[in-house]
Formats: C-alpha cells, structure tokens, sequence
C-alpha cells in the first residue's frame, strides 16, 4: 500500500513539474489567463499621435478606469484611423502600430533601456512612450469621405520623403470594439467582425493585392523607356493583336482602335492607355525585362515596411509569350497591393528614386523627449545596386506621359484647376460578368511632387462591369489629392 | 527496554517535538510576514496576534502531549501543524485579495478552528488512553459513521453548497459530517478486518485463475460500494465516493493480502463509475472538462483553467507570498488553495507541501508498521490511507492529473470539520504510535494480534 502512495505522489510531483517548469510559460502567457493581463494593462500605454506642431492629437489613448484591467485603450476617431494604429485589445492581441510598435509604447523600446534600468532604481513609474504617425487627419479624412460607402483602399504619400500621408482601407471597423474590457463584448464584435463576408478587418492597403490593370503599363512603359524605346518611337494600331502560341487575342477597351488604325507613339499609347500597343512591348521585352523592372519597383520583394506582414507584389519572369502580353497590361498573373502602386508612382514623381514609405516618424516619451526617430531614407531593395528605379530621363518621359493622361486622356477626372496632375487610369478584368477592378494612380503637382497616391476600387457595385478607372477611382485620388495640397 | 530507558527516550522524542513545532513556527511567522510587506513598506499589525495565537496552541499542545502521551511520534504533530500555520497565512491572504469584492474574512474564524481543533486532539487523546476502546464500541462507531453520511439528505438541516449535498446546519454552525465519517468507517472497517481476517484470506472458489475467497466473504465489500455509490448518486459528491472505496479496498488487500479483492473492487469500482457516467451530468462534466479542458464549456472548466493558470504563472520560484491573484481562482480558500500556494510559492513551495504530507504520510506507515497488534496496524493504515488518498485525490484534481472532484487539503484548506476530524486522525495516530514494538510493555487488556 505504501508503493501504491509513493507512486501516487510520483506521479503528482512529475505533473507539478511539467506544469510548472515544462508547461509554465505558455500557462503564464496564455491569452486567458487574466494576470498577464492585468500587468500588461496596469501602466498607462503610450499614445499614438497623429499630426504635427499645434494639431497634433492623439488617435489612440489609454484612460484609466476602475476596472481590474486598470487602463482601457480608447480610440479618439474610432474607425478613421483603424487600419494605421490596428487595435489592442486584452483577448486578441493587437495589429498594425499598436503591434508592431508594442515595445515603444509599453515604454521597453531598446532605446530606452538605460531610461527604464533608473526609473526601477529610483522607484518611478511611467507611461509608455508616444508613437506618432506621420498620417495627417485631413488627408485621412479626405480618403474616407471620397470612397465612401464603396470598398477598397486609398494610399498616399510623399514622393520626396517617403511619409504616408493616408492609409485607408474600407470597410472598416470600430477598434475600440476590441479594446472593451468586457470579454463577452469583445468576443461578440471579433465573431462579428471575422464573419462579416466583407472583410472589415483586413486591411486592403498592405495585405491584399489586385490585377493592377493598366496602371502596370507604368511599369511596362518605364522597361520600354530604360531598354532605349523613345517616348516618340511609333507602333502599329491593329485592331486586335494576335498573341504568339495561340489563338486568343487582345484587344482595346471596348473593341475600338487606338489612334484611328494610324501608328501612334508610345506617348499616345500611355494616354489612350492602348492595349495592343503595350501587349506588343510585353512580347518585344520578353518576361524576364519585364519581370526585371518589376522587381526594381518593389514587385516580387518582401522588402521591410513598419507594419507587419504586408503582401508581396507579384510579376512572373518565367510566363510564356502569351502570358506576358497580359502581364505587360497588368493582367494575368500581376498582382499588386494599392501600397506597392503608391510606392511605383512615388518613385516615378521622385526622379525615379524610391524613398522607403514610413507611417510612424518618432517616438518621444512622456516628457517630450525623441527616443527614436525615422527620417527619409532610400528604399534600397534587396539584390538591387541602388534606389535608382528607373534613370531621372525615364522618370522625366513618364512624368510628362502621365500628365497628358490627366490633361487629354482617361485619367481627365482627376484634374485640378491651378494644379497640374499626372496619373495612370487602371481597369482590370476580373471575369466575365463581373464587375472590373478599378484604379487611380497620380501625383501633383507635377512639376514639383508633395503627393502620390494610389486608389483602388476592386469592386464597384452600383456603377456595374463598364465601370473605368477613370471614373469611379479619378475623382477619388483627386479629393485625396485636393487634401493634401490644402486646395480645397 | 528499562523503564528509565524508555523515559530518557520518550523525554527524547518530545524534545525533537518541540524543535520541530519551534521551527515550524518560525515558518508560519516569516510567511505571514512576507504576506503583510507584500502590501506595505511595514510589518502587519496581525503579526503579533498571529504568532501569538500559533505559539500557544503549538507550546500548550506541546506541554499537554508530552504528559497523554509520552513516547509517542514526534513529528505528526509539528506537520499537522505547520500545514495549519501556513493554510491560516494563504486564507489570510486570499481575506485580503477579495477584500475588495467581499468583506466577509474567512481568518478569523479559521484561527478559531485552529484553537477548537488542537483542543480536540488533546480530548481526544485524553479520553482514549488506550486505542482498544474504538475496537470494542466497533458496531456503534460504524453505525454513527453511516448516520452522519446521511444526515445531509434529512430534510430541514441538510443543505446544498457548491453543487453537492455535503452539509448539515445545526446551532448557526454548518458541518460537513462526512469529514467524521469517513474516520469512523476507517476505525469500523480496521476492527472488522482484524477479526475476519482468517475468514477473508482463505481462498475456497475457483474463478479461473483465480483463486477467490467464499462468496459470502465478498458481503462487505459489496455493502461498502453501495454505501459509496450511495454517497455518489445521492449526495453528488464523487471525491468521498473515490476516498470511501479506495481506503476500503486498500484496507482489505492490506489485511488479506488477496489480489482478488482489490481486482474485484476496481471492476466494481469501474462498473459503477461507468454507470454513474451515463446516467448523471455532473459526473460527465467533470469527466468531460478533464479531457477536453481547454475547449469545454462546462462550468467548472472556467475554474481548473485558473488553476493551472495560477500554477504556470507560479513557474518554480513563484511570484512571491502576496504578490499573485488568487482572487481569479474560484472557490480559492477550499478546493483550490494547492494552486494559490502554487501561484506565489512556486514549484518550491508547491513540493514542500507535498513533502510535509509524504513525511506525515511515511510516519503513519512507521506506525502501523511497528504496532504491536493487528487492529492498531490497520487502523494506522487506513487512517493515514485516508489522508494521502485525500491529499492525491484534491491535488490531482486541481493540477488536471485525474478528474476534478471537490475534496479539502487536509489542514490547509479552510473549513472547520475538516480541520477537526484531520486532528482527530491525527490524535488517534498519535495513539496507535505509544503502541509500537521496544515502547512501553502493552496495557492490560490488548488483544493480541493474529501476527504478532
């Protein structure tokens, strides 16, 4: 009987063992396990500041509260600013700033390691430090109102600096509805959330790539222009353009020519946005060209933005003739996030240097102090010899292009009076009967870039499958235009 | 042995008592020191009051035992009582964590119990001088026993706490008579294994290989499951049912050293437990949140969750005495207390206590290893086969081992008829332990044992 209760025993302390030594950690840090919880909420979270000198506020701040979660994370705009801070919240953890600067704002950035090593010594408590971002309110806004009720996404940005003037992605959703302390609350809105077929909490502007349709003929363009193509070399304006190992073809938009069967330059082709014309320098360039320039704009590189997780942009460098032909008019197989489309405009209006984008500029601590900062800087990409993504003459020739775009082709909805924009106009087939995704790409003003942006509308319900990205996305990057220029 | 060998060895073992109870003390006060700075820069005012109560009880039980009973174990009662000193810390702590929410404080009257307990143990090694007496009032102490397991189901003073019918409210006072029960049947059982020993070892039946003893020998260890399956189905409480069986059929293999009883009474066991299963929901909850813990919704899932979260938070240093949240962890004070102590002493703390037991433990089985007769044996067996069952069967519950069933930590957790009946089980061992082999001549009138 006595062996019997020694093994019992054995077989208690070997459990306590595994519990306690084995299993703690993921016991300790189990998302419901309240007291990872109630330390983590009991110093006050670093706020997250949006706009600069006089106008700054903040977007999101924690309030303290009775509770035994001691600081409730508040959301001043609630939905405005969703998709730029992410939420955090005591179930689900959190995303986007509120992620990935975690460590910044619960106040144990590296940086501030010597800071923290003497507040302990000396006994002193302190909130988390600030993060600001570099999105401004008005531009912010601005992007909401003008895509409405519609989805999609909206980025902006400065061409000479990198700095992310909007973020925005719709739907939305309310991230305040995560950070409740009430856990049945919280569990509710993330079912609700998650279950809703129109995805409220992806963000489309980082996480979700689209066929970029003929804004890639920006791209197709710039590999023309830098393998020696003149913007006043012609081509041929055939009515549909046989494609090699097939019998499928291209055609234009809505079966018509181009310049009246008469050859065009490539100049005129970017601003009728000719089909056949870029099918043709796809099939002349070959994939691998194609592909090339691609990837010196960013597409097929995981390269480091502040947000986690962005999606990949792609362009094969292996597709057949035919394929190719669709590439090259941003079909097919390309795909990009409205971010890398931002990202390729920028660096077009920038004299072809990409500037790496960045949302958050410094982080300061409670008494004002920077502790770190983020400057413009080179968006280097990995394997590429510079940010040189195309040479200044190209950048110049495609600057020019686009501005005929806006002036006297398909981008004319997002022009300005006083304000000279350029632009690429994007329509892409999404499948017979559906409705096609939409683009708007551009920056302004042209002679002097502050602002780039890219819209997309993937679907645009109401305005049905002849919808352009003209009309539905032109006068949606003209608003966000209009707002960062302050020309309303 | 010399009578003055005896005195010098008895004066001996007391020493090594009131060591042990000095030492013990210096641990509860330096617990309850640690708990009191956890909240602020300064000593706790109770600190004095609390050492106080401690050190008379321990030194006054001291005195007392050395004059009932000279010779006799000297460290079941250092362990009984350090278990208590530091269960009355955790309760204190556990007062101060709800303070907020609930300001009823469980401490006080815990101390109390602590006080009404120790004088227990005295009265009862003073009126039973000589352990022979419990064998000769057999029948009426396993009737009583049987009685106060079904008090609960009497109407107007049984009442239901926690799910189960348990408890029986008498003068203001609710107890939980199944506490004293349990002892009662352990002392009933150890006489009536001692006298039918001979009847229930020979083996007369064939059952294929084995060979088995007369069908009517089997009478009562039927009767004992019924009685346990009883408690089960009518007084919903699985860790008595579980406790009851197990020291019974351990009992009988111990006395008869037959396989076949023990098979026999797990088949039964297992049968009846399966049964169980089907036909009640609370028995499948707790079969059901054991195995799927993590994703049931059961309630009582909520609880076990909290526990090991309280443990793993622990990791093997602890948070500190007063710095964790035993507040989180449902019905803390009783069931749970194991996880709080394992929540703010860590693995450390969580095997020093289990350490204590399996040194009470080892003492009981050194009892009845070295008792002179036959019933003092089994009883020191079954009563300390009472105690690390219930230490296993709650600490198990609680860190996910075996499935969860509502049991005290015996001296640690709160709750007065716990506290009492464990000292008298520790009196009564206390009592089998003047009665070892190279002690004092036996008294007149002891049956002597079958083996001995």
């Amino acid at each position: 009987m006595a062996l019997t209760i020694v093994l019992l025993f054995g077989a208690l302390f070997i459990n306590l063992n595994y519990l306690q030594v084995v299993r703690a950690d993921d016991l300790a840090s189990d998302s419901a396990n309240a007291r990872r919880l109630v330390a983590e909420y009991d110093s006050e979270r670093g706020r997250i500041l949006s706009g600069r000198g006089p106008d700054t506020r903040p977007v999101a701040e924690s309030v303290e509260t009775r509770d035994e979660l001691k600081f409730l994370r508040q959301y001043d705009s609630g939905p405005l600013y969703a998709h730029v801070t992410g939420f955090s919240s005591p179930i689900f953890g959190r995303s986007e700033i509120e992620r990935a600067f975690d460590d910044e704002l619960t106040g144990n950035a590296p940086e501030a390691f010597a800071r923290n090593l003497a507040d302990l010594l000396a006994g002193r408590e302190r909130a988390g430090d600030a993060v600001h971002t570099t999105v401004r309110d008005e531009v912010q806004q601005a992007a909401r109102d003008a895509l409405g009720e519609l989805e999609g996404a909206v980025v902006a940005l400065a061409p000479a600096t990198g700095e992310i003037l909007a973020l925005w992605s719709s739907p939305t959703y309310d991230p305040n509805d995560l950070a409740s302390h009430d856990p049945k609350e919280v569990r509710e809105s993330w079912r609700r959330l998650n279950d809703d077929a129109s995805k409220p909490l992806l963000n489309r502007a980082l996480r979700e790539s689209y066929p970029p349709g003929s804004t890639f003929k920006l791209v197709t363009a710039a590999a023309a222009l830098e393998s020696g193509v003149s913007p006043d070399q012609t081509f041929p304006d055939p009515q549909r353009l046989d494609l090699p190992q097939t019998s499928a073809t291209i055609g234009n938009f809505g079966g018509s020519l181009c310049n009246g069967g008469q050859p065009l330059s490539l100049t005129q082709a970017l601003t009728v946005s000719c089909n056949t014309t870029f099918a043709q320098l796809g099939l002349d360039l070959g994939a691998e060209t194609l592909a090339e320039q691609a990837t010196r704009f960013g597409f097929n590189t995981d390269w480091d933005f502040q947000l986690p997780a962005t999606a990949v942009s792609q362009v094969p460098s292996d597709a057949d003739p035919p394929a190719t032909a669709q590439s090259a008019i941003g079909q097919r197989d390309v795909r990009a996030t409205p971010l890398q489309m931002a990202v390729v405009t920028a660096a077009i209006a920038n004299d072809g240097v990409m500037m790496t984008p960045y949302i958050v500029d410094r982080v300061e601590d409670t008494s004002g102090r920077v502790i770190r900062e983020f400057t413009p800087e080179e968006l280097r990409l990995p394997g590429q010899p510079n940010a040189q993504a195309i040479s200044r003459g190209s950048a110049d020739a495609l600057q020019a292009m686009m501005e005929n775009v806006v002036n006297a082709g398909s981008g004319s909805n997002a022009a300005i009076t006083g304000v000279q924009v350029a632009g690429k106009t994007g329509t892409a087939q999404t499948g017979e009967g559906r409705p096609p995704t939409v683009w708007f790409v551009g920056f302004a003003p042209a002679d002097n870039p502050a602002v780039a942006v890219a819209v997309v509308v993937p679907d645009v319900g109401g305005a049905g499958s002849e919808a352009t990205g003209g009309a539905v996305a032109g006068p949606i990057a003209r608003a966000v235009i209009e707002a960062a220029l302050g020309t309303q | 042995m010399s009578t003055s060998d005896a005195k010098l060895e008895a004066r001996r073992r007391a020493n090594t008592e009131l060591g042990l109870l000095v030492l013990a003390l210096v641990i509860c006060l330096a617990a309850y020191a640690l708990v009191g700075l956890a909240r602020e820069p300064q000593l706790p005012a109770g600190l004095a009051g609390y050492g106080g109560i401690l050190a008379a009880v321990g030194v006054g039980a001291h005195l007392l035992l050395r004059r009932v009973t000279p010779g006799a174990d000297p460290l079941l009662f250092p362990l009984a009582f350090v278990l208590n000193g530091l269960g009355l810390v955790m309760i204190r702590r556990i007062d101060y964590a709800l303070a907020a929410t609930d300001a009823s404080e469980l401490a006080p009257s815990q101390t109390v119990w602590t006080v009404v307990g120790v004088g227990l143990l005295i009265v009862t090694l003073v009126v039973i001088r000589d352990y022979e007496l419990l064998d000769r009032y057999r029948y009426s102490i396993g009737i009583a026993a049987i009685v106060l397991l079904l008090m609960p189901l009497l109407p107007f003073i049984g009442a239901n706490i926690n799910g189960a019918d348990l408890w029986i409210r008498f003068a203001g006072f609710s107890i939980q008579p199944g506490e004293f029960a349990k002892i009662g049947l352990a002392i009933f059982f150890a006489s009536y294994l001692a006298e039918n020993r001979q009847l229930l070892t020979v083996a007369t039946n064939r059952v294929g290989p084995l060979m088995v003893p007369p069908a009517r020998a089997f009478g009562p260890v039927l009767a004992v499951w019924g009685l346990s399956l009883g408690v089960l189905v009518f007084e919903r409480d699985l860790g008595l049912s579980l406790l009851l069986f197990g020291l019974f059929i351990s009992m009988l293999y111990v006395a008869t050293s037959r396989a076949a009883y023990i098979i026999g009474g797990l088949a039964l066991f297992a049968a009846g437990g399966y049964a169980a299963y089907l036909l009640f929901g609370h028995v499948q909850d707790r079969i059901g949140i054991w195995l799927h813990l993590w994703d049931s919704e059961a309630f009582g899932a909520g609880q076990l969750q909290q526990s090991l979260f309280a443990l793993g938070t622990g990791g093997v240093a602890g948070v500190g005495l007063g710095q964790g949240h035993p507040d989180f962890i449902p019905i803390v004070s009783t069931d749970f207390i194991f996880s709080a102590f394992g929540e703010e002493a860590g693995l450390l703390g969580t095997t020093a206590l289990l350490l204590c037991y399996l040194l009470f433990i080892g003492r009981g089985f050194r009892i009845a290893l070295r008792c002179r007769h036959e019933f003092g044996q089994l009883l020191a067996q079954g009563l300390v086969t009472l105690y690390a069952l219930q230490v296993f069967i709650i600490v198990g519950g609680v860190t996910r081992l075996i499935p969860l069933t509502g049991l005290t930590l015996p001296f640690v957790s709160y709750g007065g008829s716990s506290l009492l009946a464990n000292y008298v089980l520790v009196a009564l061992l206390i009592r089998v332990s003047t009665d070892e082999v190279g002690a004092r001549p036996a008294p007149l009138g002891h049956r002597a044992g079958a083996g001995a």
